[in-house]
């Protein structure tokens, strides 16, 4: 039981780093190797505000506005001019702009841990006679995730704003034809994705990890696998692999060693890659990439 | 009314389009006829923004297109179905025509049921994913996208191509009509210059971009010179 929410805990941050992949892939068929970096740096600016004694949530807003901005930003700067290019070129680009934000930020903020006290005391219930105690950040993190992985989904399927962010990814020419802005789009794509990924970042800086300016290098990978196991087309398969990769790397931990631990989900994606290469959870047949 | 003046368009050193001049009357066909390489993609393309020309002008009744965005063009009311019929296949025949009739102030309810009325078989298929729509389907599918928003204009790429005869001569028919009770002003690109012809009142002639025949359908079909050397037609 014990295992299962720890496994959940960090599967939701699996989940939400995924689900922003999802999401840019969705709306601009781009794969953002910074968002892990874009979101540690968004989550640097909105809890050093901590310091000057505003609160938690306040911080928590910030962080996610901030990171909505610089992902806005990124796609107009970095991105807009790479259009039509190889494929290839945004992925460097983005590498690169990944390490540039993480020197940035050990130069501003110095390389070492910062705890960011979480917002909740600790709660615990009864297992078999046994008292369990239990964070109820973990509880209030699990839920989060589940309710932005609905709004996601509910936005892209159902919603006009959802409709056009998908035709102007799969076919910008034709999308433009039909009067859509393609290029707003793409920015509130990125947008919504820097979101997402910035609400990961403060949970895991808000948890026991801690803040520092490679906290999301290995949740970025793990991320990533998650979403290529649930498919990069699925918000509920990203928010699935999530899961997945959070549970069995819990087991592992718990009954194997900690230092194989990451082996979770590089075991779940072979596994997924041998039965459904194009994703667990996606509809679409094969892309040509 | 789309007037095309003096339109010059290159890719690089080749000459796609030269000095292209005539003009399409509101509430008329015209078609625009010619071999495969003569311009006549690029002519709409470059109608639609798409494509940047050299030199010219086009304009849609007072107002200049060229320099315009191409999604700003199709907010004025420029209908443009692109050759190979540009439906998303990944999505629903519902989802793109709510797409159609997005930037345009029509009542979504009311258009999607004025085209399946229309097209019964959007209708019966309107949950479907269009990759598994027939080829005649999907240009269906892109027109009733096209005519959702209301177009004044109305861009036909090869609407033909690759359909059977019938589904051809229904789909011309409707094009016609359209053309009639909506005052649309329609340009019909066809390699199929008889088919085109046939429901067109007015043609224009490319060859190697420039314009070698404009007038009257009529005359066109009639000209034994121009459908022998340009539109490949056999002369009865």
């Amino acid at each position: 039981m014990h295992n299962i929410f720890g496994g959940l805990a960090t599967g939701v941050i699996y989940s939400l780093v995924a689900l922003s992949l999802v999401i840019i892939w969705q709306s601009t068929h781009v794969l953002n190797f910074a968002q892990g970096a874009m979101a540690m740096f968004a989550t640097y600016i909105g809890m050093t505000e901590i310091d000057r004694g505003i609160g938690y949530w306040w911080c928590v807003i910030i962080s996610v506005v901030v990171g909505m901005a610089l992902g806005g930003l990124t796609e107009r700067v970095l991105i807009r001019p790479l259009y039509g290019k190889p494929e290839i070129n945004p992925i460097v680009v983005m590498v690169g702009f990944l390490g540039v934000l993480e020197a940035l930020a050990a130069a501003i903020w110095t390389s070492t841990t910062r705890n960011i006290t979480e917002p909740f005391s600790q709660i615990y219930y009864q297992d078999h006679g046994h008292l369990v105690f239990l964070s109820a950040f973990i509880v209030f993190q699990i839920l989060l995730a589940i309710g932005i992985m609905l709004l996601v989904a509910a936005l892209f399927r159902f919603t006009k704003l959802g409709l056009q962010l998908r035709a102007s990814a799969l076919a910008p020419e034709v999308s433009r034809l039909l009067g859509i802005r393609v290029g707003r789009m793409l920015t509130i794509g990125w947008m919504l994705s820097a979101g997402v990924g910035a609400i990961a970042a403060v949970i895991v800086a808000s948890g026991n990890f801690g803040l520092f300016p490679t906290d999301m290098d290995g949740i970025f990978v793990a991320g990533f696998i998650a979403a290529a196991v649930g498919g990069l087309e699925s918000p509920i398969g990203a928010v699935a692999g999530g899961l997945l990769i959070g549970l069995a790397e819990q087991f592992i931990l718990a009954y194997w060693s900690p230092n194989v631990a990451p082996l979770g989900g590089i075991i779940i994606l072979v596994l997924a890659l041998m039965i459904r290469p194009q994703g667990l959870f996606s509809k679409s047949v094969s892309r040509r990439v | 009314m789309i007037k095309v003046e003096d339109l010059s368009v290159n890719y690089g050193a080749v000459r796609a389009l030269r000095e292209v001049d005539f003009d399409a009357p509101t509430g008329q066909i015209t078609a625009v006829l010619g071999a495969n390489g003569a311009g006549k993609t690029t002519l709409l393309r470059t109608i639609s923004g798409l494509v940047k020309p050299q030199r010219g002008g086009v304009h849609l009744d007072e107002t200049n297109l060229v320099g315009m965005a191409t999604e700003n063009i199709a907010r004025l009311g420029v209908g443009h179905v692109p050759e190979g019929r540009g439906v998303i296949e990944e999505l629903t025949v519902e989802e793109n025509l709510r797409l159609g009739a997005l930037s345009a102030k029509v009542n979504l309810a009311d258009g999607l049921n004025e085209q399946y009325e229309r097209f019964p078989i959007l209708g019966e298929r309107r949950k479907r994913h269009c990759s598994t729509l027939s080829g005649g389907e999907r240009q269906m599918l892109a027109m009733a996208r096209a005519l959702i928003a209301r177009p004044r204009v109305l861009l036909l790429d090869e609407p033909s191509l690759g359909l059977a005869p019938q589904v051809t001569a229904q789909l011309m028919r409707t094009i016609r009509e359209l053309c009639e009770t909506d005052d649309l002003t329609v340009l019909l690109v066809e390699q199929n210059a008889k088919s085109a012809l046939r429901i067109a009142h007015r043609a224009v002639v490319l060859h190697l971009g420039s314009v070698v025949a404009n007038g009257d359908a009529q005359g066109v079909a009639d000209d034994d010179d121009l459908r022998r050397y340009y539109l490949g037609v056999v002369v009865s």
